[in-house]
């Protein structure tokens, strides 16, 4: 009986084990953390939280409306005195489950943001110079676009933006992400296009009076298909010259 | 004649009082005639009522500025401090009674200003944040901007002079700091940011007026400026300012809980030095949050994330306080409850919603997009509204010596809620979906067309809940019913005067008992 019990403590603690290494093993194979994927989770657990302290307050708020409604006219509250312990732990308790409670927040939300500033080495880099009212972008190569940026699905895009006038502010929702660019400074953003597909741009920083107008998109294309445009576009380039 | 003439050289705190108020309501109703106009334009995809952007962002200048500027922080920090402040603290007057005229004055020329928006050939277009290089280069008048902004905060720090003295040195015999109202607090907490804040303000939109008509270069990087050196100022007032609104609308919703519930005031000095004080010392340092992709340096980010994210600490306090006042209450619900039930609902809203935003990876989707709009109404364009509505229900009263009808007032109530609930949290819902903010025309996003129809209605029930309220007013003070002294029951100071209150308050200054509490409710 007890040979059994521990047997199975130690099978149930080895496919503990082995599972986890499993999901770390997953995670080191995808070499790539995107993320938007960790926004997405990230966004759904912030959620929750700040559902139920919500709910917890309403719940309390709605529960008093109706408990202690006025019976009778003239009725005054009876709510006692605090004792001075009371007051100082109905400061000092509800203080520090906040506290703990946001660094929870920050702590998962600065993971994220290093994510976000940590750009991988295998990753393709674009100039990007805004202006008053387009998106206009250099390739390695010197290829040019305008408002259409096409890149290869499964590699990381990095872009290094400035701008030529006003500020700009370079959105793309469905990768979660944006930054601004502006005059006599560079920033930087990356993202993570998975599978071949189009995805708007559109300027999230108020830059004159097109800005509603100041749209682009991104344009993912199977790698192959992607490397071809690029060769025929350099060629195009180098015959313009 | 003789009677506007008393009225224009008045220095009764009262009437400057009321000056404020019918000043900001003025601004406030075309401010949120603009904001029809606004929901209007984006019924349809493409132009609908104006075929220019500039028309649009005209309006949405006017709209953000006069509702922060002209409305919400004179309405508070003017009307209500200068009506309930000497009066809850047993004071004939303020402090410098001539300085108050002056500020109101200041105030009015402030208004004009602004209102010259829609009568002048080039009126500014650079939203109410003016952020350079755009306000630098505009063909817009943005000296209009800035002077506005000057004038107004000019009346508001000599507001900040007069109500720290008044509230320091004026308080009658027996009212010790541990006795003041709640309200007082805030105003107290609110000039004290005004006095730090203010001037930085001052200095940022004066460089961009410098830099667009004097030909320096603060802001611009090809001669040796930093455009984000605009940002970082403009914001290091402009969050501290959003308390500026916060401090006080609570403080009246305060008031109004107490006196409905019957009730003392939940942990007071919990409320008063753990949450009031808190904000006061935090809120100068989380004003990055508001540049997490404005390309600031990732050190300076994160650590505001933090600092951020700690603001729910005194915030949380003070909500606590609020639902801890229900407690064992005797509550009853007219109008000015409901409107205080209102904000306390909404503001909790927009507090949680806020956390994402504090969240620094989680605003770089969310920056600008319109669930920051409709966040920032929860939070303080429309709770802080519901609370001045319920203030002013409160007071109306006391100033007027006659009642407002009950029915229509809650009538009123309920249209402008539901209308309310509609709109931001739409809006939330397609911000975060990815509409941006500040856009004349979404073409590029078609599937939120019927989301923006649906906001549209929403816009003008709120519209027609809030006429109703002024309708109200209006009506109430001139055909109402007489009003007793103490129509709620209510044991705070400024209710034990004659209504309406005469020049000076009280015959002599009031003489308060040992054990006397402006929430001194049941058996204490
Ligand atoms: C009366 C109901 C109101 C409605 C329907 C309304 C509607 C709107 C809408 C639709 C926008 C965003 C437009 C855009 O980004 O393109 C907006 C922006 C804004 N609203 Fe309101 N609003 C209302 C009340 C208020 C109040 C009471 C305040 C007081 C503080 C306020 C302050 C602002 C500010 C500061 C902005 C930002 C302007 C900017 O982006 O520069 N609003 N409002
Ligand atoms: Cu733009
Ligand atoms: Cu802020």
């Amino acid at each position: 009986m007890r040979v059994n019990c521990r047997v199975r403590v130690i099978v149930g603690a080895a496919a503990i084990g082995i599972s986890m290494l499993a999901a770390v093993v997953a995670q080191a194979a995808e070499a790539v953390r995107d993320p938007a994927r960790g926004w997405d989770r990230l966004w759904f657990e912030v959620i929750v939280d700040i559902t139920i302290l919500g709910l917890l307050f309403a719940a309390v708020a709605a529960y008093f409306l109706i408990r202690y409604r006025r019976r009778d006219p003239g009725q005054e509250g009876s709510a006692p005195r605090l004792s001075p312990a009371m007051a100082v732990g109905w400061a000092i308790i509800p203080a520090f489950v906040f506290i703990a409670d946001d660094f929870f927040l920050a702590g998962n939300g600065w993971q994220l943001w290093n994510n976000y500033r940590e750009v991988p080495a295998n990753r393709i880099e674009i100039q990007l110079e805004s202006g008053m009212y387009s998106w206009d972008y250099t390739y390695p190569n010197g290829v040019r676009a305008q408002n259409e940026l096409r890149v290869p699905a499964g590699k990381a895009v990095l872009l290094r933006m400035t701008s030529r006038d006003t500020i700009h502010s370079h959105f793309i929702p469905d990768f979660r992400v944006k930054e601004d660019s502006m005059p006599g400074r560079v920033t930087y953003m990356w993202f993570y296009p998975r599978q071949p597909g189009e995805h708007v741009v559109t300027c999230a920083e108020y830059c004159g009076i097109m800005h509603s107008y100041m749209v682009g998109k991104v344009i993912v294309m199977p790698e192959a298909e992607f490397s071809a445009w690029y060769e025929q576009e350099a060629a195009r380039f180098a015959q313009a010259k | 004649m003789n009677v506007l003439k008393e009225w224009i050289f008045t220095t009764d705190h009262k009437r400057v009082g009321i000056l404020y108020l019918i000043g900001s309501l003025a601004a406030f109703a075309v401010a949120g005639i603009v904001a029809m106009l606004i929901r209007i334009e984006h019924t349809t995809i493409g132009p609908t009522i104006t075929n220019n952007p500039h028309d649009y962002n005209v309006w949405l200048y006017f709209h953000g500025a006069a509702m922060i500027l002209g409305f919400q922080i004179p309405v508070l920090t003017g009307y209500f401090a200068n009506y309930c402040v000497p009066l809850m603290i047993g004071a004939k007057d303020v402090a410098f009674p001539r300085l108050n005229a002056l500020s109101v004055w200041l105030f009015y020329a402030g208004i004009v200003l602004a209102l010259a928006t829609f009568v002048m050939p080039d009126p500014p277009d650079v939203l109410w944040t003016g952020y350079p290089p755009y306000s630098t280069i505009t063909s817009g008048n943005t000296a209009f901007y800035t002077f506005t902004v000057l004038l107004i905060g000019f009346a508001s720090i000599l507001g900040g002079v007069n109500f720290l003295t008044t509230i320091a040195f004026m308080r009658a015999p027996g009212i010790t700091w541990n006795k003041l109202n709640v309200f007082v607090w805030s105003i107290f907490a609110a000039f004290v940011l005004q006095l730090i804040f203010v001037p930085v303000l001052g200095s940022a939109v004066t460089l961009i007026t410098f830099d667009k008509y004097l030909g320096t270069t603060f802001f611009d990087p090809t001669k040796g400026g930093d455009v984000l050196t605009y940002q970082n100022l403009f914001w290091f007032y402009s969050h501290p300012a959003v308390y500026v609104i916060f401090l006080p609308f609570i403080g009246i919703v305060y008031e109004i809980l107490a006196t409905f519930a019957k009730n003392r005031v939940f942990n007071y000095k919990m409320v008063v030095y753990g949450g009031f004080g808190g904000i006061v010392l935090l809120t100068g340092e989380v004003w990055v949050h508001h540049l997490y992709v404005s390309g600031m340096a990732d050190w300076i980010r994160v650590g505001q994330m933090v600092t951020t994210l700690l603001i729910s600490v005194p915030v949380g306090l003070v909500v606590i306080g609020l639902v801890g006042t229900l407690y064992k209450g005797a509550i009853t619900f007219q109008t000015p409850m409901l409107y205080a039930l209102g904000t306390l609902f909404l503001f909790l809203i927009g507090g949680l919603t806020g956390i994402p935003l504090a969240v620094a990876s989680l605003t770089i989707h969310l920056s600008d997009t319109y669930y920051v709009v409709g966040h920032f109404h929860y939070v303080m364009a429309v709770a802080g509204t519901f609370a001045i509505f319920g203030g002013i229900y409160y007071y109306f009263p006391k100033m007027t010596g006659r009642m407002y009808n009950e029915t229509v007032g809650k009538l009123g109530f309920w249209i402008t809620f539901i209308g309310t609930n509609v709109v931001f949290w739409t809006m939330m819902d397609i911000g975060v979906k990815g509409m941006p903010r500040r856009y004349f025309d979404y073409a590029h996003f078609p599937q939120f067309e019927f989301a923006h129809q649906i906001m549209t209605v929403g816009a003008l029930f709120i519209g027609l809940g809030f006429a109703l309220a002024i309708f109200n007013w209006i009506h109430g003070a001139l055909k109402g019913e007489k009003a007793p002294d103490n129509p709620w029951g209510s044991k705070s100071l400024e209710w034990t005067t004659a209504t309406p209150p005469p020049s000076g308050n009280w015959k002599e200054i009031p003489k308060v008992a040992e054990d006397w509490h402006p929430y001194a409710y049941g058996n204490r």
